[in-house]
């Protein structure tokens, strides 16, 4: 599977995230997008005419559409990631990733003004990207108290991929996420999946690598 | 204080000369409103008046001056020699004192906690003493003798190596590291911070870099400095007091933190000091 890929970008990281986590191979293309605007050249128009990437090309298939890549990578791969296979929980996981897109529009767009000098209203954005971020503040913590870490039920699911990056990256663009303690759990419970990959501007979770030496004495003994 | 003071008189980065339009872009030098664009093919810049401000091209970047610069714009001499490439990485916008962003290119400590595994990674997290000065005959800070275990220190680099560092501030909020080229041992590799100040809070930073590495797309080059710059820039933005404090006693400097100490000093020997706070005796 080729991925026309961008470090920076966090709809490409969505991908690079799931493959990992599923233990995928990708065949990474790196595409200038800035400073270069590679995704606008002929040879990528030719590919995906939207000029947005990640573009996923596999036997023939061209996926131009993250949350539709992080779909095919489970489907082909690891199917638990799509969800329980019941209409409800089928259908939760579908509400998820397009809320994902009203995520890379907002935040994502407000990240891009912030950092990379693109074209936005700025205040709008982030207004969009807070009434996003309270709805999912309200959601995760509705499902902590069903007793439900993820999105779309006990277990992570793609609508969990799709929706991490631009929250995780919500600060670059100028929002805080002190105000949303649900999120911030939820951050947490992603980033210590086993096989987790950062990007530039998530870090892993350092404070979880095995401790250097002996427990101390006094906290063995409140353990016990 | 918002006083320009005495950086008013030195050169700055206002943009990538490959991205000049004739239509141009409008941004900001200290506070002030200025258009960089293209005439004639020549770059060129224009103040909130319309008044002609002076111009260089040079590094890939356009630079320019609100004052009257005393000297030219500093040379890389390396940069010149035939065989490297030239990488435009370009602009970042960083919610942080243009003095902060300098400071941070310059710490090492940092590596292993926020380039992990790349620049640096547990435990290997001791900067070795190394040498600062302040030269005078050319006016600039200089760090030799860094060293430092890096995983994975290039683009270029296979595996793990101890990487040899020079540090130079050679401007107000320029500057140039020299470090070991994996692929060309006895040869720099030549990184360079150009920051723009936008304001005392907010710059735009161009990165730059002159390499010997033969293999490496030039996109691949351009995101492995991109991606070690974007995992700065979060702890940039966080750094408290935003202004850089240029009098002991607000921060505790450690022994690795000897070039920082040399840069703070240096810009107040000049009264440098937009993007920086000076503590009251």
């Amino acid at each position: 599977m080729i991925l026309y890929d961008y470090i920076l970008s966090p709809s490409c990281y969505r991908v690079r995230l799931m493959a990992a986590l599923i233990g995928r191979r990708l065949d990474l293309r790196p595409v200038d997008f800035h400073p270069g605007q590679e995704h606008l050249s002929e040879p990528m128009l030719a590919l995906n005419p939207a000029g947005t990437i990640p573009v996923l090309q596999d036997d023939g298939l061209v996926l131009t559409e993250s949350t539709a890549i992080l779909t095919y990578l489970a489907a082909h791969d690891a199917p638990a990631w799509l969800g329980e296979d019941t209409p409800a929980m089928r259908a939760r996981v579908a509400q998820w990733l397009a809320f994902a897109q009203r995520l890379t529009d907002s935040a994502g767009a407000a990240r891009a003004h912030d950092m990379l000098l693109a074209e936005g209203e700025i205040a709008a954005l982030r207004g969009q990207a807070t009434q996003a971020l309270r709805e999912l503040e309200a959601a995760l913590s509705a499902a902590r108290r069903r007793g439900e870490g993820f999105l779309a039920g006990n277990r992570p699911t793609i609508a969990d991929i799709a929706c991490f990056p631009h929250v995780a990256l919500a600060p670059d663009g100028g929002l805080p996420l002190d105000p949303y303690p649900s999120i911030r759990l939820w951050m947490r419970a992603i980033r210590a999946l086993d096989g987790f990959i950062e990007m530039p501007g998530i870090h892993r979770l350092h404070e979880l690598k095995p401790e250097p030496g002996p427990m101390p004495e006094v906290i063995r003994k409140e353990k016990a | 204080m918002s006083e320009t003071g005495a950086m008013r008189d030195h050169w700055y980065p206002v943009g990538m000369t490959k991205q000049l339009t004739e239509a141009g872009r409008d941004t900001l030098l200290m506070g002030e409103p200025i258009r960089v664009f293209r005439d004639g093919g020549q770059p060129q810049v224009s103040d909130g008046a319309g008044r002609a401000l002076p111009v260089i091209d040079r590094f890939g970047h356009v630079w320019t001056s609100l004052g009257t610069p005393a000297k030219d714009l500093f040379t890389i001499p390396e940069a010149d020699q035939p065989g490297r490439r030239l990488v435009d990485v370009g602009v970042c916008r960083v919610r942080c004192s243009p003095l902060r962003a300098v400071e941070n290119f310059l710490d090492i400590a940092h590596f292993p906690f926020v380039h992990t595994d790349i620049l640096g990674s547990e435990p290997h997290t001791e900067v070795e003493r190394y040498e600062v000065e302040i030269r005078d005959d050319v006016d600039e800070v200089w760090a030799t003798k860094v060293k430092f275990f890096q995983p994975q220190a290039a683009k270029s680099a296979e595996g793990g190596i101890t990487t040899d560092y020079m540090y130079r501030v050679c401007a107000p909020t320029c500057s140039v590291l020299y470090k070991t080229c994996p692929p060309k041992p006895g040869e720099w590799d030549v990184i360079a911070l150009f920051v723009q100040p936008l304001t005392e809070t907010l710059c735009d930073v161009w990165p730059w870099m002159a390499l010997y590495d033969d293999d490496a797309e030039m996109t691949d080059l351009i995101h492995f400095q991109q991606m070690i710059f974007v995992q700065d820039r979060s702890v940039l933005e966080n750094q408290l007091p935003a202004l850089l404090p240029l009098d002991p006693g607000m921060e505790i400097p450690t022994r690795a933190d000897m070039t920082s100490i040399a840069y703070r000093r240096w810009l107040k020997r000049h009264g440098f000091t937009y993007g920086a706070q000076l503590v009251a005796a």
